[in-house]
C-alpha cells in the first residue's frame, strides 16, 4: 500500500515537472499552426484579382510594384517593362470598371470572367523571401499588403543593443560594487532596490517614459518627436539592468577566494585583482548576463510600444521613431481579422521572437555548462 | 605606489557613483509617480467605477479584474510549480531527462510575454473556445509565472539541510512522509516568497492579457470565469495612450500607476520579511 502511494506521488510530480516542456511544445505547435499558412496565401487579398488588358505585355508584378502603382508613385507602364503608356488605376468600388489598354483594376475574382479582353496578373504567393527579406511593412495596404520584417527586426535590434550598451557599464559597476566593495549594510539596501527595479511592471516604465523621458528627450535634443529608438533604449536599459546585475553578481561570487588571495599576495591592488583576476575568471558568467539582458530587451513589449513612436521604417539614427517586433504584435493583432494574412504574418513574428529567445536561452545554457566544467 | 592607490580610489568612486546613479533613477521614478499619483488616489478612486470617458470616477473594476487574474493564475501555477519543484529537487535522478526538463523550464522563463499572449489566444481563446475570459487569461498568466514558482520552490527545498532528510529516513519514514512532514514544512516560508513574487509579476503583466481577457472599458465586476475583465496594467496603458481624452485622463493614469507601484512595493516588502525570517530559522 505504501509503495503504491509512493509510486503515485512520484508520477504526479513527474507529470507536473513535464508541464513546462509540454508548454514549450504546444507553443511551437500553435505558433506554427497559425503562422505558416501565410506562405500558402496568394499575394493579392483573398477573393480579389488584379487584372490588366489582355494585350498588356506586363505578365508579372511584384507586391512592391503593385504598391507603387496604386500609391501613384509609378504612373507609366514603361517602368514595368511595358509600352510607354500612362497607367490608369481602377479600385474596386462596387461597380465593374471599363477597361482599356492602359488600365489596371483591382476587382473581385468572380467578375473577372465577365470582363472581356482582360487577363489576371500573376502575383504568385507570399514568399518567405518577401517576408524575411522585405524592407517594407504595410500590412493593411490595398490591394497588396506588404509583409517585410526587416524594418521590425532592425528596430528590435537597434533598440535592444543600444539598451544593453547603456545598461552594461552600470550593471557591471553595481555587480562589482555589490560583490566586491559594498559593506554588508549597503548590500542589504541595494538588493531590494534591484528587486524593486525588476518588479516594477513594464507598463509603468512605459508610462514614466511617455510622460517624463519622451518630452525631456524631445526638448533637450530639439527633435520633431520625442518618441524615438533612443527613448526606448533608455527605458529598456533600466528594465534590463536587474537581470544584468543579478546574473553578473552571481558570477562574480563564484570566483574562488583562493584566486583573489593569490593575486593580492602577489602585491596586486584590489582594483587590479578585480579587473585582472576576478572578472576574467568569470567572463562566461558576465557574458551570460549580457546575453540574458539582451533577451529581456528583445522581448519587452509594452514599455517599448509606448515610447518608440512605432514607425515601421529601417532606422538610420537612434533619434528616429522605430517599431519593434513585440510592439507590432501588440499594436496590430487586435485589428487583424482572425485567420487572415495579416494575422498569420503577426504569428510568424511571434515565431521569429520565439526562436531569438530560444537561441539566447541555449547560448546561456552552453556558457554556464562550460563554466561548470571549468570548475571541475 | 600612491599613484596606484589613487587610481584605485578614482575607479572605485566611479563605481560607487554609478551605483548611486541607478538608485537615484529608481528614486526618481518612484518619487515622480508617488507625488503625481497621490493626489488622484482617494476612497472614491479605489471603489468607484470609471465614468466620463474614463476621465473621472474610479478603477474598482480594474482592481477586481486584476485580483481575479491573480487568483486564477496562482491556482494554475502554484500546485503545478510546487510539484514540479519537488520532483526536480527531491526525486529527479541526475540524468538526461531531468536535464532536459530544467533546460525547458529555463527556456519557458525566457519566452517574451507577448508570445505567451499569442499562444494563449490561439490555444485557450480560439481552439479550446474559452473566448476572451478570466479562465483563458489565468491559464496564460499561470504558464508565464510557472518557471518562477518552480525555481523558488527548488531553491527553498535545496536550502533544507540533507541531515534532516537522513534523520527522517533513519526513523523509518518513507520518502513521501519525509517530504510532507519534514522538508515541506521547513521550506514552506521560502516557497511562499515565490508565490508572492508571482503575484507581483501577474498583477503587472499586460502583453499576455491583451488578447486573452483584457477589456478596454467594462464598468462592472466580474461574475464568472468566462467574463472579460478590465485589469490594472491594461487600464493604465489605455489611459496613457488611447483614452477618449488623454490629457483629461492623466490624473486617472497617475493614480492607476501609483496603485500598481504600491502593489509591487507591498509585495517586495512582504517577500523580504518572509525571506528574512526564513533565513533566521535556517540558521
Amino acid at each position: 500500500m505504501k509503495k503504491i502511494v509512493e509510486l503515485c506521488v512520484r508520477n504526479v510530480l513527474f507529470v507536473s515537472a513535464a508541464v513546462t516542456t509540454l508548454a514549450i511544445v504546444l507553443i511551437v505547435i500553435f505558433l506554427f499552426r497559425q503562422g505558416v499558412g501565410l506562405f500558402a496565401r496568394p499575394a493579392v487579398e483573398e477573393g480579389f484579382s488584379l487584372v490588366v488588358s489582355a494585350g498588356n505585355p506586363v505578365k508579372k508584378l511584384t507586391p512592391q510594384q503593385v504598391k507603387l502603382i496604386f500609391d501613384g508613385d509609378v504612373d507609366n507602364w514603361s517602368f514595368l517593362g511595358g509600352s510607354h503608356e500612362p497607367i490608369e488605376i481602377y479600385r474596386w468600388n462596387e461597380e465593374i470598371p471599363v477597361m482599356n489598354e492602359r488600365s489596371i483594376a483591382f476587382i473581385p475574382t468572380q467578375y473577372v470572367s465577365s470582363l472581356p479582353g482582360v487577363r489576371t496578373v500573376d502575383m504568385g504567393r507570399i514568399s518567405p523571401g518577401d517576408y524575411f527579406g522585405g524592407r517594407e511593412w504595410f500590412p493593411t495596404s490595398q490591394p497588396v499588403p506588404l509583409f517585410g520584417v526587416l524594418p521590425l527586426l532592425a528596430g528590435t535590434l537597434w533598440v535592444s543593443l543600444a539598451a544593453i550598451l547603456f545598461a552594461l557599464p552600470f550593471g557591471l559597476a553595481i555587480a562589482i560594487y555589490m560583490a566586491e566593495l559594498a559593506p554588508k549594510r549597503i548590500h542589504g539596501i541595494l538588493k531590494p532596490v534591484i528587486e524593486l527595479l525588476a518588479g516594477i511592471p513594464s507598463v509603468v516604465y512605459g508610462f514614466f517614459g511617455l510622460v517624463v523621458l519622451v518630452p525631456l528627450i524631445q526638448k533637450s535634443m530639439n527633435l520633431p518627436v520625442g518618441e524615438t529608438a533612443f527613448a526606448g533604449a533608455v527605458v529598456l536599459a533600466i528594465m534590463a539592468l536587474p537581470t544584468i546585475v543579478t546574473v553578473a553578481a552571481d558570477a562574480l561570487r563564484t570566483v574562488p577566494k583562493a584566486a583573489r588571495e593569490a593575486s593580492l599576495a602577489l602585491g596586486a591592488s584590489q582594483m587590479q585583482t578585480i579587473f585582472r583576476v576576478t572578472i576574467p575568471y568569470c567572463a562566461s558568467g558576465i557574458l551570460a548576463a549580457v546575453v540574458l539582458g539582451i533577451g529581456r530587451a528583445v522581448g519587452e513589449t509594452m514599455a517599448v510600444l509606448m515610447v518608440t513612436g512605432n514607425a515601421a521604417i529601417i532606422p538610420d539614427s537612434l533619434f528616429k521613431p522605430v517599431r519593434t517586433i513585440p510592439a507590432t504584435i501588440a499594436a496590430e493583432l487586435g485589428e487583424a481579422p482572425a485567420g487572415g494574412a495579416h494575422y498569420q504574418a503577426l504569428f510568424m513574428l511571434g515565431i521569429i521572437l520565439f526562436f531569438i529567445t530560444l537561441l539566447i536561452s541555449i547560448s546561456v545554457e552552453i556558457m554556464s555548462s562550460r563554466k561548470r566544467r571549468q570548475e571541475i | 605606489m600612491s599613484n596606484k592607490k589613487r587610481k584605485q580610489q578614482v575607479v572605485f568612486w566611479i563605481i560607487r557613483l554609478m551605483t548611486l546613479g541607478v538608485v537615484g533613477v529608481l528614486c526618481w521614478i518612484l518619487g515622480f509617480l508617488i507625488v503625481k499619483g497621490a493626489g488622484a488616489i482617494s476612497w472614491e478612486f479605489l471603489t468607484g467605477y470609471p465614468s466620463g470617458g474614463m476621465t473621472e470616477g474610479g478603477i474598482l473594476p480594474a482592481i477586481a479584474g486584476t485580483l481575479s487574474l491573480v487568483a486564477g493564475s496562482i491556482a494554475v501555477a502554484f500546485p503545478v510549480g510546487v510539484f514540479s519543484g519537488i520532483y526536480t529537487s527531491e526525486y529527479a535522478p541526475n540524468n538526461k531527462i531531468v536535464r532536459l526538463l530544467r533546460i525547458m523550464t529555463n527556456n519557458l522563463a525566457g519566452i517574451p510575454s507577448i508570445v505567451f499572449g499569442l499562444f494563449g489566444m490561439s490555444l485557450f481563446v480560439n481552439t479550446l473556445g474559452f473566448g476572451d475570459s478570466i479562465i483563458a487569461g489565468s491559464l496564460t498568466l499561470g504558464l508565464l509565472v510557472l518557471p518562477l514558482v518552480i525555481r523558488t520552490t527548488e531553491e527553498a527545498l535545496n536550502a533544507v539541510p540533507q541531515t534532516f532528510r537522513q534523520a527522517s529516513y533513519a526513523l523509518g519514514a518513507t520518502k513521501v512522509q519525509t517530504i510532507r512532514r519534514v522538508v515541506l514544512p521547513m521550506a514552506f516560508p521560502n516557497i511562499m516568497t515565490g508565490l508572492i513574487l508571482s503575484v507581483g509579476r501577474v498583477s503587472g503583466e499586460t502583453a499576455p492579457i491583451l488578447f486573452t481577457v483584457a477589456a478596454y472599458f467594462l464598468p462592472r465586476l466580474p461574475r464568472s470565469l468566462s467574463d472579460q475583465v478590465m485589469a490594472l496594467p491594461y487600464h493604465l496603458y489605455v489611459l496613457a495612450t488611447s483614452g477618449t481624452d488623454i490629457e483629461a485622463s492623466r490624473p486617472m493614469a497617475y493614480g492607476t500607476a501609483l496603485v500598481l507601484i504600491l502593489i509591487v512595493l507591498i509585495i517586495n516588502v512582504l517577500a523580504g520579511l518572509i525571506r528574512a525570517r526564513f533565513t533566521k530559522r535556517m540558521n
